[in-house]
């Protein structure tokens, strides 16, 4: 194939009414091959549900939605058979061990035994649950759980998982491993990760691109730079701690090239700024003869335009 | 679909509720050892193989009537928990996230249990005879054997209608609880209540029933109520089937069987008798095929959510 690569998911205006309810409302979204999308959104935001449409579990009340170029509506098994899908509360035959629930997927899935068999002990190895493949189920803890679910959704070699907030029920050493295994998969092996998600921080890490949902419509999407672009008008900001700070400190501050403003609260001066003024800050702070204790710049992080286009929804 | 279909079959022989069904099969082993075999023995009957399922000498009931009231209780099972506790323990979604139909999921549960359940009926009808033939030295001849099969297909047909409700329940309610309850209380209705009222309507449309004529219309309208039960066309084609010499050979059903004892001289032929269940067996699988149709068109729209 030659030419643009097909999108792995495409959705143009995308909806979902229950009763007179509104789940998804339009949502149009693409993601390209080997892609790692954050979807981000609070409860009840319609996350879940357009993914539900994606993979043909509940059919959409309007818009069109095509994974890997075909309709999970008409076409639900070609599309399933390439893509992986790990739900919110994954659950597992508990009476089964680890490693004969991943095998009956794999004869779900029509993969040859001796093949199934390489990949069932080569997964186990990698989501670290080796030793406990024989034990049931049963007996595993919600982390291990959310690990054999991760090797399961990747037993039929997929092009696209999809992974509907896999980060609950880790504590923080799993999220970052699991964080590390988003990026193998995109990076090594060229699987496209749709990613739901409360973790902002640790999904302004690993995704290229992120989605944010509110009340059923896509409301921001883009790169996390672009978004930045969307929800302020930029700028550098930096914050000083000094002692002996007086109001000729600020007005110099304030006063240096490309500072907009220079306030001051306590013993902590903040700084506005179209450039990166840090350093010119730090020697106008020497200069005036008082003590430059801390310099802290800020960045503008996932959360930040998170919380602010939520509480800027909220208050209009 | 298959890789399911066997997995549910090994989940029914594994799990515990297996012991429910071993059960049965043990009391087959109990009715064959009890019953009283002497007292048939002196009644002189053509078809001592067939008695022994339909006697209750020696045993608090006949083995039939044992099977007509409780092998409901097994294929609601079976069956009670199908689709409901997949949902319950979020396999559900992981299951219909891998590429197969939903009806695959839906016939691949409904047939693991039929066969487990057909299984069961074999192995419980193979240890009555056995024993039967141990504790007499005798062999079941050709035609008993003929008509045996025939019960054991009308009693998988029985059980897969139960075992088809519990199915249905168990798309419709989410509650396992729940579903299990409305099976049990569909069975109730089904097998004791249609039957009693049976008796009562007839008795209420024809009041007085001195000559022969308006008895046999009352004993007609209690039997076509009867048949809207699972249980009543059960019970009915199992007495065609084992009694070849008696009133409900030749559909005369509902008399008392006393009076009908050697009511014919010579036996209804095995084929003739097939004859008449047929049509039993016909209604019962068509029931069952209609209540696994409703739930399945409900199955296969619905939203799996995890």
């Amino acid at each position: 194939m030659t030419g643009a690569p097909s999108p792995l998911i495409e959705a143009d205006g995308l909806s979902k009414v229950y009763g007179g309810f509104t789940a998804v409302d339009g949502v149009d979204l693409t993601i390209a091959e080997g892609e790692v999308f954050g979807f981000l959104g609070p409860n009840g935001s319609g996350k879940s549900t357009t993914i539900l449409m994606m993979l043909g579990l509940t059919e959409p009340s309007g818009g069109t939605v095509r994974v890997c170029g075909l309709d999970p509506a008409r076409d639900p098994l070609a599309v399933k058979r390439q893509v992986g899908y790990l739900p919110e509360s994954v659950g597992f035959y508990g009476d089964m061990t680890g490693a004969d629930n991943l095998r009956f997927t794999a004869q779900l899935n029509r993969i040859p035994r001796p093949a199934a068999e390489e990949r069932v002990a080569g997964l186990l190895a990698m989501v670290e649950l080796a030793d406990a493949a024989n034990q049931p189920v049963a007996q595993y803890s919600r982390g291990m759980r959310q690990r054999l679910g991760l090797a399961d959704v990747l037993l039929k070699e997929p092009r696209l998982v999809i992974l509907d907030d896999p980060t609950l029920g880790l504590d923080p050493a799993g999220v970052v491993w699991l964080l590390g295994l988003i990026e193998e998969l995109s990076a090594e092996r060229g699987i496209a990760v749709f990613l739901s998600s409360h973790q902002l921080h640790e999904v302004q890490r690993v995704c290229h691109r992120v989605g944010i949902m509110s009340h059923g419509k896509m409301v921001l999407q883009g790169t996390v730079a672009d978004l930045t672009a969307q929800t302020d008008a930029g700028g550098f900001g930096v914050t000083l701690s000094v002692e002996g700070a007086d109001d000729a400190l600020d007005a110099a501050l304030a006063a240096l090239p490309g500072a907009r403003s220079a306030t001051r609260s306590g013993g902590e001066i903040a700084i506005e700024s179209e450039a990166d003024v840090r350093a010119e800050a730090a020697a106008a702070v020497h200069a005036h003869g008082a003590r430059l204790l801390a310099l802290r710049s800020r960045d503008r992080t996932l959360e930040d335009i998170y919380l602010r286009y939520f509480q800027e929804a909220a208050v209009a | 679909m298959t890789a399911l279909f066997w997995k549910e079959l090994a989940d029914h022989f594994g799990r515990r509720r297996f012991t429910l069904l071993l059960g049965l099969v043990a009391l087959g082993l109990l009715w064959g050892a009890f019953v009283d075999l002497a007292a048939l023995a002196r009644q002189g009957r053509q078809f001592f193989f067939l008695d022994v399922f339909t006697s209750a000498s020696g045993v608090p009931i006949s083995l039939l009537s044992f099977v007509s009231f409780f092998g409901p209780v097994i294929g609601v099972a079976l069956g009670f928990d199908a689709i409901n506790a997949e949902r319950a323990q979020g396999t559900l979604a992981r299951l219909l996230a891998q590429p197969i139909h939903r009806d695959g999921v839906y016939l691949a549960k409904f047939f693991a249990a039929l066969l487990t359940l057909a299984i069961v009926i074999a192995s419980m009808m193979v240890v009555v005879v056995g024993v039967t033939m141990f504790r007499m030295g005798i062999a079941p001849q050709g035609e008993e054997i003929v008509r045996l099969v025939g019960l054991g297909l009308v009693a998988s047909a029985y059980l897969a209608f139960w075992l088809a409700l519990a199915i249905t329940a168990s798309v419709l309610l989410r509650n396992t609880v729940t579903s299990a309850l409305a099976s049990i209380g569909a069975w109730f209705g089904l097998g004791f209540l249609v039957t009693l009222l049976g008796g009562v309507i007839a008795q209420r449309a024809v009041p007085d029933a001195a000559t022969a004529a308006e008895a046999a219309r009352r004993i007609s309208i209690e039997s076509w109520i009867n048949r809207l039960s699972p249980a009543g066309l059960f019970s009915e084609a199992a007495a065609i089937l084992l009694d070849p010499f008696g009133g409900r050979a030749i559909n005369l059903f509902a008399v008392e069987q006393s009076r009908l004892e050697g009511l014919l001289a010579t036996p209804v032929s095995a084929a003739q008798s097939i004859q008449l269940v047929w049509p039993h067996v016909v209604v019962l699988v068509a029931m069952a095929a209609a209540l696994l149709a409703a739930s399945y068109v409900r199955f296969i729209r619905e939203e799996i959510r995890a």
